[in-house]
């Protein structure tokens, strides 16, 4: 056994043993904390899968900022711990639910082993069709190029996801600002933090977006790092989440789809297929495609932490 | 047993993991979580199969990578829909139970007293302002 595949050994069963622990916790807030930390140690296993790409998105989205959100709802969620608890079911209905969790484990890890050999690939389609897109990145010419219709329907899912929650506030609330005020020690870590981290976290932000034409990075990753410095800022009280009645807020949330949509839609007229770019023109329509969804991205994906409007609209 | 053998199970027990907790905790907030795993776990799978497709110079196949983006962040959104539902049913009833034979409550944050009173029964149709 190589050093490598000993230390995935170790990754994967830690990955295991964690989980287990946000199961089993008896405290909400210890297993999300769990979460959290599994999140990371699992964008490490990505890397050991030779996704980068993934594991930056990962490590940003998937412990991160899911961590803030299920982090803020637990702490609110405190105090229905106890009486919740007391709705836990019964020793038959538990086996049960293990052996239908064993079950369908025992049935995914056959299908494991008997994945077929040699394994089927589109990397050779990819990598013959990269130079004609200009990109170094094979990821992103995937997101925005072969499978543009799926980045374009997800950048739409985002918006939507952040209209269902919207939708969920009270009438006398429609309008307002998202989420409680928060209030932090002006004096405290969190708001010297808040002071000291944003004007790096932009950079690296914006940076990583810049580079996802042809390194590891692109606009999620981007724009996940920018919306964590602002709920950052908004965390430690130094900032407040607009009123999502706001124009401009509503103008930004839309325009980077919308400019995704026209751009699709005029390459039926210049290069023959929806969503089609001309020759030549990839690499600059990608990048202004990406530019535009990053705003969209960082406001959505931090408004979706910042949660339904909880505050009155202001006159 | 090579590297992504290793992760596609590590992905069945997340799987099975994250399924028993769907079933049998009864919070929702950790049902959230464990839905949560189940999804790190159909990722991961997806993972592994990708790194089983090298060729080309890759590391694994992009396809399946981009797609996992794209599946992560939905999977976000998704999560934050879910926690967003739970929090409003906090508010509007006091308890983040699921079972229902819950008696449903006034909600407690509605602060225009006309509409409290017209939930309670207090008010006839007669009455409503114009």
């Amino acid at each position: 056994m190589t050093i490598a595949s000993a230390l995935a050994l170790i990754l994967a069963l830690l990955l295991v043993a964690i989980a287990a622990w946000t199961i089993a916790a008896r405290q909400t807030f210890a297993a999300v904390v769990g979460f959290v930390a599994y999140g990371l140690l699992l964008s490490i296993g990505w890397v050991a899968l030779s996704a980068i790409d993934v594991a930056l998105t990962e490590a940003a989205i998937g412990s991160g900022l899911t961590g803030v959100l299920l982090i803020g709802a637990a702490a609110r969620l405190r105090t229905t711990e106890a009486a919740l608890s007391a709705e836990r079911p019964g020793a038959p209905l538990r086996w049960l639910a293990a052996a239908a969790s064993v079950a369908v484990a025992g049935a995914i890890a056959i299908g494991v082993l008997s994945l077929p050999d040699p394994a089927p690939t589109l990397a050779p389609a990819v990598a013959e069709h990269l130079p004609s897109i200009g990109l170094g990145n094979a990821v992103t010419a995937v997101l925005l190029a072969y499978r543009g219709i799926d980045t374009l329907l997800e950048s739409i899912v985002v918006v939507f996801a952040l209209i269902g929650v919207w939708s969920l506030a009270p009438d006398h609330l429609w309008g307002g600002y998202p989420g409680p005020r928060q209030y932090a020690d002006p004096n405290g870590i969190l708001a010297y933090l808040a002071r000291v981290l944003p004007p790096i976290g932009i950079i690296v932000g914006l940076y990583i977006f810049w580079v996802g034409a042809d390194l590891p990075g692109g606009k999620f990753q981007g724009a996940t790092i920018l919306a964590a410095m602002w709920l950052l800022a908004i965390m430690a009280g130094l900032a407040d989440a607009p009123p999502i009645s706001r124009t401009w807020l509503r103008i930004l949330l839309v325009a980077g789809p919308l400019l995704f949509i026209a751009i699709g839609f005029a390459g039926a007229l210049t290069a023959g297929a929806v969503l089609a770019y001309p020759d030549g023109y990839a690499k600059l329509l990608i990048k202004v495609i990406e530019a535009a969804l990053v705003p969209t991205l960082t406001l959505t994906l931090a408004l979706l932490v910042a949660g339904a409007p909880e505050r009155t609209a202001p006159p | 047993m090579n590297v992504p053998t290793l992760f596609g199970l590590c992905a069945a027990a997340l799987v099975g993991l994250g399924l028993y907790g769907v079933i049998t905790n009864p919070q929702p907030l950790r049902k959230i979580l464990a839905f949560n795993l189940i999804g790190n776990g159909v990722f991961l799978l997806f993972g592994a199969i990708a790194r089983r497709g090298t060729a080309a110079g890759f590391g694994g196949d992009p396809v399946p990578h981009g797609l996992l983006i794209t599946g992560i962040v939905v999977a976000f959104s998704a999560t934050a829909l879910a926690v967003a539902l739970l929090l409003r049913l906090f508010q509007a009833t006091g308890t983040a139970t699921l079972a229902d034979d819950q008696p449903t409550s006034v909600e407690s944050d509605n602060r225009d007293p006309y509409q409290v009173a017209e939930k309670l029964g207090v008010l006839r149709r007669a009455q409503s302002p114009p």
